[in-house]
C-alpha cells in the first residue's frame, strides 16, 4: 500500500461552478420579458424555483396527498412520511439537535410573531427587547406590538454610514434587563452580513435570549444552529428556492418547551374536552391545522437541490458576482451604492443621480431587468440614509455575469431616457 | 411597448423643471398625499375664492410620474372652478385605470395616458389628484388637515 499523502490541488469553488448548467435547472429563467431576456435580480425579494422543487410538489399532489397525522390510510401515511420527512430535512440542514426544535410556519414573518406572541407572554414592564437599526419590518412590527401589550421597552442598535452595525453601541444597549436580542444574519436592503456570532456571545453574556433572521442567510451560506449556539432561528422557504407561504422556526428546545402555545385548533392538541384540553408534544404544540404540506416537500426538494449544488460553492460564486457587480456599478457616473460593509451578502442598493428608484425599476423592466425598487420593507434603513427609496439587485445560485451586463446597459438606458 | 410612451418629453421637462412648486401660506385649505409603496410625497395647498382654485402650490419628493403628474395638475387646476376642477379629476381618473382615451379638453394632461400600460405606476400619477380631492373635500368638511394614502 502506497501510504503517501496526495497532495490536493487548491481549487477555487467559484471556477468549477457552472452557472450556465445552473440555469438550465430554473424553466423561468427562459422566458422573455417584453420581448428581452429576462434578467432576474430580485432574489431577495423571492428566489425562484428549480425543476427539482416544481416537479416534487407535483408528484406529491399527485400521487400523496391526504391529511397529515390523522388518516389511518396509506395515503394519510404517504402523505403524514413526506411531511415529517421534510422537517427531518430541515434538521439536518439546520443541524438541529432534534426535529422536536422544528416549527413549520407560513413564513419568516410568522415565525417572529409566533416568538413574539408566544415566548413574549411572560415579559415584564420595563424588560428590553434589542434590535438592530437595519432589520425588516417583520422584525420590528411584532416586537412593538409586544411592547405595547406588555410595557416591555423596544432598543434599537445603531449603524453607521457604511451600513455596518455598530458593535459596541449593540454591546453598550445590553443590560440585565434585555431578555432577547432579534437581530437579522443579513441586511436585506444593504447585504450587510452582521457580525452574529459575537451578537450571540454579547447577549447570552447578560442571560438575553437570540433570535436571527435567516430569511436573506438561509440560502446563501452554510447554517448551524448549534454552533451559532441561538435560541431562535428563523427563514422563508421561497427565498431558499423553495414554494411560498412556508416557513420555519427553529427554537432551542429547552425553550420551545416552555413556551405556551399560540394558536389553538386541531393537530396542535392531544386531548379535548369543554372543561380541559391537553396539549401534544414538540413541535406538534406550534402547528394547529392543516400545515402547508406540498410546500414542505417543495422545501425538502429544494435543500436537496441547494446541497446538490454545494452551499459553499454557491456562496463563493454569489461573493464573486458581487465583488464584479460592485466594481462595475461603482464605475457607472452618478451612481451611489447604498450600504458598502466589509462583509456583504449578494445584495447591492443603489441610487442613480436624477432618476427615481421607480422610474429606474420601470426603465430596467423595459430591457428585460427585474429589480426592486422601494424601501425593501425596511423604511428606518431608508430614514437612516434620507433617501426615500432605493433600486436593489439581488443574486442567487443561477445569476450570471450576463445578468450584470444587462444591468450596466439598462442603466445606460434609463441615462439616456432622463437625459 | 416603447419606454417614450410612458416618458414622453412632457413628462420629463415636468419632472425636470415642476412649476407651482411651493407651500402657501396662508392658505385655504391643504392635505398630505402619501404612496407608501415608494415611498412618494407630496403636499398641496390652495387658495380658493369664489369657488374657484385662485393658486395652488405642492411641495415632493417622488418618482418623475408623480412629480410630474402634480406639477401638470397644479397648471390645468389653477383658475378653474371647482365644478370644472371635479369633471377634470373624473376624466383623468378614467385616463389612468384605461376606462378610455384621453377625453378630449384635457389637453397637456393627455401626457400621463402611458401609464396605464404600467399598473404598478397608476398610484404614482394618480397621487397628486387623490391629494387634491382629500384637499378640496377638507375645505367642504371644514375640519382638521386631510390626510391620503394611495394604499
Amino acid at each position: 500500500m502506497n501510504a503517501q499523502p496526495i497532495a490536493q490541488p487548491a481549487v477555487d469553488p467559484a471556477a468549477t461552478y457552472d452557472v450556465a448548467s445552473v440555469r438550465r435547472d430554473f424553466p423561468i429563467l427562459s422566458t422573455t420579458v417584453r420581448g428581452k431576456r429576462l434578467a432576474f435580480l430580485d432574489t431577495a425579494a423571492s428566489s425562484q424555483r428549480p425543476l427539482a422543487v416544481i416537479e416534487a410538489v407535483d408528484y406529491y399532489e399527485r400521487h400523496s396527498h391526504a391529511n397529515v397525522h390523522r388518516g389511518v390510510y396509506q395515503l394519510s401515511q404517504r402523505a403524514t412520511d413526506a411531511f415529517e420527512g421534510a422537517r427531518e430535512r430541515v434538521r439536518r440542514f439546520l443541524n438541529a439537535a432534534s426535529i422536536k426544535e422544528v416549527v413549520f410556519t407560513r413564513g419568516t414573518t410568522e415565525s417572529i410573531n409566533l416568538v413574539a406572541q408566544s415566548w413574549g407572554r411572560r415579559l415584564q414592564p420595563g424588560d428590553e427587547i434589542l434590535i438592530t437599526w437595519m432589520e425588516h419590518h417583520a422584525n420590528i412590527v411584532p416586537w412593538q406590538m409586544l411592547c405595547e401589550r406588555t410595557g416591555a421597552v423596544l432598543k434599537v442598535a445603531p449603524i453607521d454610514q457604511r451600513g455596518e452595525l455598530d458593535l459596541d453601541g449593540f454591546k453598550q444597549l445590553l443590560s440585565p434587563r434585555t431578555r432577547i436580542a432579534a437581530f437579522t444574519q443579513i441586511s436585506n436592503s444593504l447585504g450587510t452580513m452582521l457580525p452574529i456570532e459575537a451578537m450571540v456571545r454579547a447577549a447570552r453574556a447578560v442571560g438575553a435570549l437570540t433570535l436571527i433572521d435567516g430569511a436573506q442567510a438561509v440560502a446563501h451560506q452554510r447554517v448551524d444552529v448549534q454552533a451559532l449556539d441561538c435560541d431562535f432561528y428563523v427563514f422563508s422557504s421561497h427565498k431558499l428556492y423553495g414554494p411560498t407561504g412556508l416557513g420555519v422556526l427553529w427554537a432551542r428546545e429547552a425553550v420551545l418547551r416552555e413556551m405556551p402555545p399560540w394558536q389553538g385548533g386541531g393537530d396542535m392538541i392531544r386531548t379535548v374536552s369543554f372543561t380541559q384540553t391537553t396539549y401534544n408534544d414538540l413541535p406538534y404544540r406550534f402547528e394547529a391545522g392543516t400545515p402547508h404540506i406540498s410546500g414542505a416537500v417543495g422545501l425538502a426538494a429544494a435543500i436537496d437541490y441547494l446541497e446538490g449544488l454545494g452551499i459553499e460553492r454557491v456562496h463563493a460564486h454569489e461573493q464573486h458576482l458581487l465583488q464584479h457587480a460592485t466594481a462595475a456599478l461603482r464605475n457607472v457616473p452618478g451612481l451611489r451604492i447604498i450600504g458598502e460593509a466589509a462583509r456583504k451578502g449578494g445584495v447591492i442598493s443603489f441610487l442613480l443621480e436624477g432618476v427615481h428608484p421607480h422610474d429606474l425599476g420601470t426603465i430596467l423592466d423595459a430591457e428585460g431587468v427585474a429589480i426592486r425598487a422601494g424601501h425593501h420593507c425596511a423604511m428606518p434603513v431608508m430614514e437612516f440614509f434620507d433617501v426615500p427609496a432605493t433600486a436593489r439587485a439581488s443574486f442567487g445560485c443561477y445569476t450570471d455575469e450576463t445578468d450584470i451586463e444587462q444591468l450596466l446597459g439598462a442603466l445606460a438606458t434609463a441615462r439616456e431616457v432622463f437625459g | 411597448m416603447d419606454l417614450k410612451d410612458l416618458y414622453r418629453d412632457v413628462i420629463l421637462d415636468h419632472n425636470k423643471h415642476p412649476r407651482n412648486v411651493g407651500k402657501l401660506c396662508p392658505c385655504d385649505t391643504s392635505a398630505e398625499g402619501h404612496n407608501p409603496l415608494c415611498g412618494d410625497r407630496l403636499s398641496l395647498t390652495l387658495r380658493i375664492e369664489a369657488e374657484r382654485i385662485a393658486d395652488i402650490r405642492f411641495e415632493g419628493k417622488g418618482c418623475a410620474i408623480s412629480t410630474a403628474s402634480a406639477s401638470l395638475m397644479c397648471e390645468a387646476v389653477k383658475g378653474q372652478s371647482l365644478e370644472h376642477v371635479e369633471a377634470l379629476r373624473a376624466n383623468v381618473h378614467r385616463m389612468l385605470t384605461g376606462v378610455e382615451d384621453p377625453p378630449a379638453g384635457i389637453g397637456k394632461l393627455a401626457a400621463l395616458a402611458g401609464v396605464r400600460d404600467y399598473p404598478a405606476r397608476v398610484k404614482c400619477a394618480s397621487l397628486a389628484w387623490h391629494t387634491l380631492q382629500a384637499a378640496l373635500q377638507h375645505r367642504a368638511a371644514e375640519t382638521g388637515t386631510a390626510t391620503v394614502s394611495t394604499e
